[in-house]
């Protein structure tokens, strides 16, 4: 029984191009010389689900020797396969987790990166915080294990994933066929064949090298030492003299403040958080920083103005163009789906005028006539000078319904901080994170602060219970754990209930 | 038109004696029905068998000039009852569906070929998706074979076998004046493997020849007092020349092996994994050769009571290897070496679990158990039953996401769950009768609509009980497959004819979609072979019904409203919504290449693709809940400040609309923007583009510098 046959398990996701790859690996064994099987359960699987194709080969001389042909099996076997190929990460996990990955003898090829699947896509927070993890957990499974960014290297060369995939099994020296042969296949299949080539080559010598390794993640900025006006040096020196924990993000809240509204705004910014920072006894500094984030993120909540300043800024249409790849030169048009609510438009105008509005029902029917669906063009003239008046109206925004009401919310909240901080630090840090709950526009909007609301209300009874920044930390992922509020409704009857 | 094109598998339709065949089962099988001289194929699509369907569609002009009428039958009913043909002339035909789901659909007329029988050879293909992947893992073909008397073939999934096997069916069902049954697992259909091809035939008797001259005998009619005599015919005859014709032609197949105390049984269908489990338990080589004596059933009904006689006596103990249940060979064995007193103990399904797929690791415990009690002398080597232990398999799993089946990128069913996920806001929840076909993927995340699936078309069927007036109106939802499949008569008359009060939505998308995109009745694209465009809106009210509307999917506004109306509207009586937008995989398969060439010709192309600003995107996610779109997904926040990914559309968008839609009806978020890319402009788009970003771009300019003096 000195045959082997060579075994290879590929999982693909729909629209990558699996069943191409097949078509490739069987010309190529056959082109050699080996006697060939694939299989593969597609079903519905080709609707956004994974397939798994399998391959067995085994030369044709030593069939012929013995004459017989020899019996190959529809499906990998746990422990018995020699090389496992996974075009994205998750799947890649699914095939260890069946345990196809051998590490005395399995070849693992997986792409890092990801395609999300339907839940982790829909969370309302982060539904896929363990990339990292998983890709670390990946790492010492095979016996050899080639990882790196497919997706990163078909977009290199405009091709589908599958030429990737070739050339990273190829690579990887796992099938005993020449190169040549293996592009040959990609020339006789006719296709694309310039990019797919290309493609090919660039994962070939990627998996030589072993894979990549991930990226390292970008150090925190450094604090300038000059600002580019001499007016804003003092924020600097401020932010300077914040524990050094929480200065990068206090960096890059000042930055946002300015961006937002004006220097006087950063100051103020600065002002609440050194407020916060004075009560900060924590040598890990995590209330400073904590409450430097959130605050930034609240002070700059996104009004019709912020909307209208972001979506006029020249740097937006480069990254439009790139986005949606468009040629160098190429013309685009860009529409922006806006539909202002009655609310939107009275938080834009003065405070005073903005209560009587939504106070009158006669004005809110008049006004109603602005409400609805526009759609409004960017890259036309009378579109964009629209928005880009808007946000110049950025100014006169401290005077606006919107503004105060938030910047009475901002206060409130600061308020509880302080007061808790003293004697309940830990809670302290979770009430700072809670500003995540606020976030996304109208009804969006709404629910996160019907929900902020509700889980500050019980801050007393949590702040009497010695595991009360636990227990709100708890009562945040609730809240972030379905739309409709039930996780939450739960979790605060289990609490009143003690 | 279906999904794929098959121009490529149309041309090994063609091959000649001694040329060398290479693709999928299911391809073979239909090479085979060619060179058996079978002069009419009908069948249903779906998987695993809507290939056999798709090729014989695109290779009209070789079934012309071999004079084989070929037809995409209205139903598994309607391609089952065309059998009839071979009931009373030696005509072979062979027709194919999903089972058990089609077979379950065809039982009526196939209960009735089975007792009138047949003179000319009828085969039924069955791709039985059983297992893994499988959409509908439920019950066994094995019973229907059974309980009409029909015989089933389980061939090795090899393609010399599997071809054996087409070509011997249609001799043993002539042989035996019996319809047969071919079945063949998910994985067969879909191997890649070869076989020598032979010449085609035509048919020796035409269709033509039966219709110049009828014939008729009242002994194939199913009234009685025929019926008995078929009855008796069944058991006195046919039965017996049946295990006689397996016998003499060795369609089963024993492979001795050495050892005499033990010996498996085993489905034809499950040969290759079986062995591949015993080569892991040092039981057998690459090549197949083992020292355990195999029975191999290439027909597990009927079986033949000599043969297990034969292979049984002498053995201590014989494992029955066979997926599914119950058990039906393994009583039936017990049962025959019983009356026989042979003393083997039957092994089956206390080593082997009683339902789900056999794959090879399931085959390698069974068998490992069964050789550990009965066959411990043979002391094979410690097998590599490596059971992986490396790994925390427990964090992997919470690291894992499952990954449901969903609607494509840009489909047009996706606006319009959207808008029923809307309307059950402004509602409360509705009772949602669901079907099958793509739209029962709107039972999955992130719509989660639909209380019950009954069956192909029987969405507005399983709402009946709730007809009456009730207070709220049921919702039912039925796919234009199912709607032509036999919906229009269950579902649509049925609630006219009883006076239903509720709301029946028809998802028309151009297609039967779910099955590879064949033609249906009321699909709209020319097709020479086929007659299209037959209106479902008339059909409908052909019916009976006087409330129908028409709604385009990707208008979501419009959709609401007419769902809104349809549930609070006075009129009492059945309400119907043709909710129409063709499936985009279809669509972008007709439009693709046009679009390219006419870029390529200098013709100017708008393109339209969807995007999300991910400044202004706070990562609730609100979109992706209301969508699901595949294209629509997230990424890193590229913002210091937030750590909740953003959502973000990647460049499988096909610019469908719906981002805009969702974003405007559900009041979400002003993220999304629609870039227009502009192929070969004009002098005239030209010009106006400059003028407008000069004005713009001067603008920008001014904002950008007074930004970068401000900065820290």
């Amino acid at each position: 029984m000195a045959e082997r046959t060579i075994k290879l398990s590929v999982a693909a996701l729909g629209g990558q191009g699996g069943g191409v790859l097949t078509d490739w690996l069987i010309a190529i064994a056959e082109a050699n010389g080996y006697i060939v099987q694939s299989t593969s359960v597609p079903g519905v699987a080709q609707r956004t689900g994974a397939t798994i194709y399998y391959l067995e080969f085994f030369p044709r001389e030593q069939a012929t020797r013995a004459g017989r042909e020899p019996i190959m099996a529809l499906m990998p076997v746990a422990g018995d396969v020699d090389c496992v190929v996974a075009s994205e990460l998750a799947e890649a996990g699914r095939a260890v987790q069946r345990g196809l990955v051998n590490p005395e003898r399995t070849t693992l090829i997986a792409s890092t990166h990801r395609t999300y699947a339907i839940a982790e896509k829909s969370a309302m927070g982060d539904g896929a915080p363990h990339t990292a993890e998983l890709l670390d957990l990946l790492r010492g499974q095979g016996q050899r294990t080639i990882l790196f960014d497919m997706e990163a290297a078909a977009e290199r060369h405009h091709s589908l994933i599958s030429a990737v995939l070739l050339g990273a099994i190829c690579g990887a020296g796992v099938l005993p066929f020449p190169r040549g042969s293996f592009e040959e296949a990609i020339r006789a299949g006719g296709l694309a064949v310039k990019t797919n080539l290309a493609a090919f080559g660039d994962a070939l010598e990627i998996a030589q090298r072993g894979g990549e390794s991930p990226p390292q993640p970008a150090a925190a900025a450094a604090i300038p030492e000059r600002a580019q006006t001499p007016a804003l040096q003092p924020l600097l020196e401020r932010i300077r003299r914040l524990p050094p924990a929480a200065r990068a993000t206090a960096l890059e809240g000042a930055r946002r403040c300015l961006d937002y509204q004006d220097a006087r705004y950063a100051a103020l910014y600065l002002e609440r958080l050194e407020a916060i920072v004075a009560l900060d006894r924590d040598p890990e500094a995590a209330l400073s920083e904590a409450t430097a984030r959130a605050l930034a993120l609240w002070m700059s909540f996104e009004d019709t103005l912020r909307v209208a300043q972001l979506k006029t800024r020249g740097t937006r249409l480069e990254r439009v163009r790139s986005e949606v790849r468009a040629d160098a030169g190429q013309l685009l048009d860009v529409t922006e789906f806006m539909k202002p609510r009655i609310e939107e438009i009275a938080g834009t105008l003065p405070a005073g005028m903005g209560r009587r509005v939504l106070a009158s029902a006669r004005l809110r029917a008049w006004l109603s006539r602005f409400t609805g669906g526009r759609q409004i063009h960017t890259t036309h003239v009378g579109g964009f000078v629209l928005l880009y008046l808007l946000g110049a109206l950025r100014r006169f925004r401290r005077g606006t319904l919107r503004y105060q009401e938030e910047d009475a919310r901002i206060r409130a909240w600061l308020a509880r901080i302080a007061e808790l901080a003293p004697a309940h630090y830990a809670l302290a840090v979770e009430v700072a994170r809670l500003q995540r709950l606020v976030k996304g526009y109208g009804e969006t909007h709404e629910r996160g602060w019907r929900n902020f609301s509700a889980l500050v209300g019980e801050l007393d009874r949590l702040a009497a219970r010695s595991d009360g920044a636990d227990t709100l930390a708890r009562l945040q992922a609730a809240a972030l754990a379905d739309e409709e509020g039930t996780a939450l409704r739960r979790e605060l009857a289990a609490l009143a209930a003690g | 038109m279906a999904e794929r094109s098959f121009a490529h598998e149309v041309k090994s339709l063609r091959l000649g004696a001694g040329e060398e065949f290479r693709g999928e089962g299911i391809l073979a099988v239909t090479k085979a029905l060619l060179q058996s001289g079978v002069a009419y194929v009908g069948g249903y699509q779906g998987a695993p068998v809507s290939h056999l369907m798709d090729v014989l569609s695109d290779a009209e002009d070789i079934l012309e000039s071999l004079g084989v009428h070929f037809e995409a039958s209205a139903s598994e009913a309607t391609a089952a009852a065309m059998l009839a043909a071979s009931i009373n002339y030696p005509l072979r035909g062979a027709v194919t569906w999903k089972s058990t789901v089609g077979t379950n659909v065809a039982s009526d007329a196939l209960s009735n070929l089975a007792s009138a029988g047949v003179r000319g050879g009828a085969l039924i293909i069955l791709g039985e998706d059983y297992g893994e992947g499988a959409s509908i893992m439920q019950e066994r073909t094995h019973a229907f074979a059974m309980k009409s008397q029909m015989w089933l073939l389980d061939p090795r999934p090899h393609l010399p076998e599997i071809v054996r096997a087409v070509e011997q069916g249609f001799e043993l069902s002539e042989a035996t004046h019996t319809p047969v049954m071919l079945m063949l697992r998910i994985r067969a259909c879909h191997v890649y493997g070869r076989f020598t091809a032979r010449d085609n035939r035509r048919p020796e008797f035409s269709l033509a020849d039966a219709l110049a001259n009828p014939h008729r005998d009242y002994g194939r009619i199913i009234l009685p007092p025929s019926t008995y005599a078929q009855e008796r015919e069944k058991v006195e005859q046919r039965l017996p020349a049946a295990q006689r014709f397996i016998a003499e032609r060795g369609l089963n197949e024993v492979m001795p092996g050495g050892n005499g105390d033990v010996g498996i049984v085993l489905q034809g269908g499950l040969y290759n994994n079986t062995l591949r489990a015993l080569e892991l338990l040092h039981r057998a080589d690459p090549f197949g050769r083992t020292d355990l004596p195999l029975y191999l059933l290439n027909v597990t009904y009927p079986l033949v009571p000599d043969e297990w006689e034969r292979f049984c006596r002498g053995k201590k103990a014989v494992l029955v290897i066979e997926e599914g249940q119950p058990e039906y060979i393994e009583q039936a064995a017990s049962q025959m070496l019983h009356q026989r007193g042979v003393a083997s103990r039957i092994v089956g399904k206390e080593v082997l679990p009683m339902a789900g797929e056999y794959t090879v690791d399931v085959l390698r415990k069974g068998l490992q158990r069964f050789l550990d009690e009965w066959c411990p002398a043979a002391a094979a080597p410690a097998a590599p039953a490596r059971e992986v232990s490396l790994t925390p398999m427990g964090r992997l799993a919470a690291l894992v996401p499952p990954r449901p089946s969903g609607l494509c990128t840009g489909c047009p069913e996706r606006p319009f769950f959207a808008a029923m996920k809307l309307l059950q806001k402004e509602t409360g929840p509705l009772h949602i009768s669901a079907d099958i076909g793509c739209h029962s993927f709107a039972t999955l995340p992130p719509f989660n609509l639909g209380n019950s699936i009954m069956g192909y078309g029987l969405g507005a069927a399983a709402a009946s009980a709730f007809g009456s007036p009730q207070g709220r109106r049921a919702v039912s939802v039925m796919g234009d497959g199912g709607f032509w499949h036999n919906g229009l008569t269950s579902g649509i008359g049925n609630s006219v004819f009883n006076k239903h009060d509720d709301v029946t939505i028809i998802v028309d998308n151009g297609y039967s979609a779910a099955t590879g995109g064949q033609d249906i009745p009321s699909s709209r694209a020319a097709n020479q072979h086929r007659q299209g465009n037959n209106s479902i809106v008339d059909a409908v009210r052909g019916v009976g019904i006087r409330w129908v509307k028409r709604t385009h999917t990707y208008n979501m506004r419009e959709t609401l409203k007419i769902l809104r109306d349809a549930l609070h509207t006075d009129y009492r009586g059945p309400k119907v919504i043709v909710a129409e937008g063709e499936c985009q995989l279809n669509r972008q398969r007709r439009v693709r290449p046009l679009t390219r060439k006419a870029i390529e010709a200098g013709e100017r192309v708008v393109r339209e693709r969807f995007g999300v600003d991910a400044d202004t995107c706070t990562g609730d996610h609100s979109c992706i809940r209301l969508s699901g779109c595949p294209s629509l997904t997230i990424k890193a926040n590229p913002d210091p400040l937030r750590s909740d990914p953003v959502a973000h559309v990647d460049n499988s968008c096909v610019g469908c609309g719906v981002c805009g839609e969702v974003a405007d009806a559900a009041v979400l978020c002003p993220s999304f923007y629609r870039a227009d890319l502009i192929y070969n402009p004009g002098a005239w788009d030209r010009l106006l583009h400059a003028v407008r970003g000069a004005i713009i771009g001067w603008l920008q300019r001014g904002s950008e510098r007074r930004r970068l003096r401000h900065a820290l």
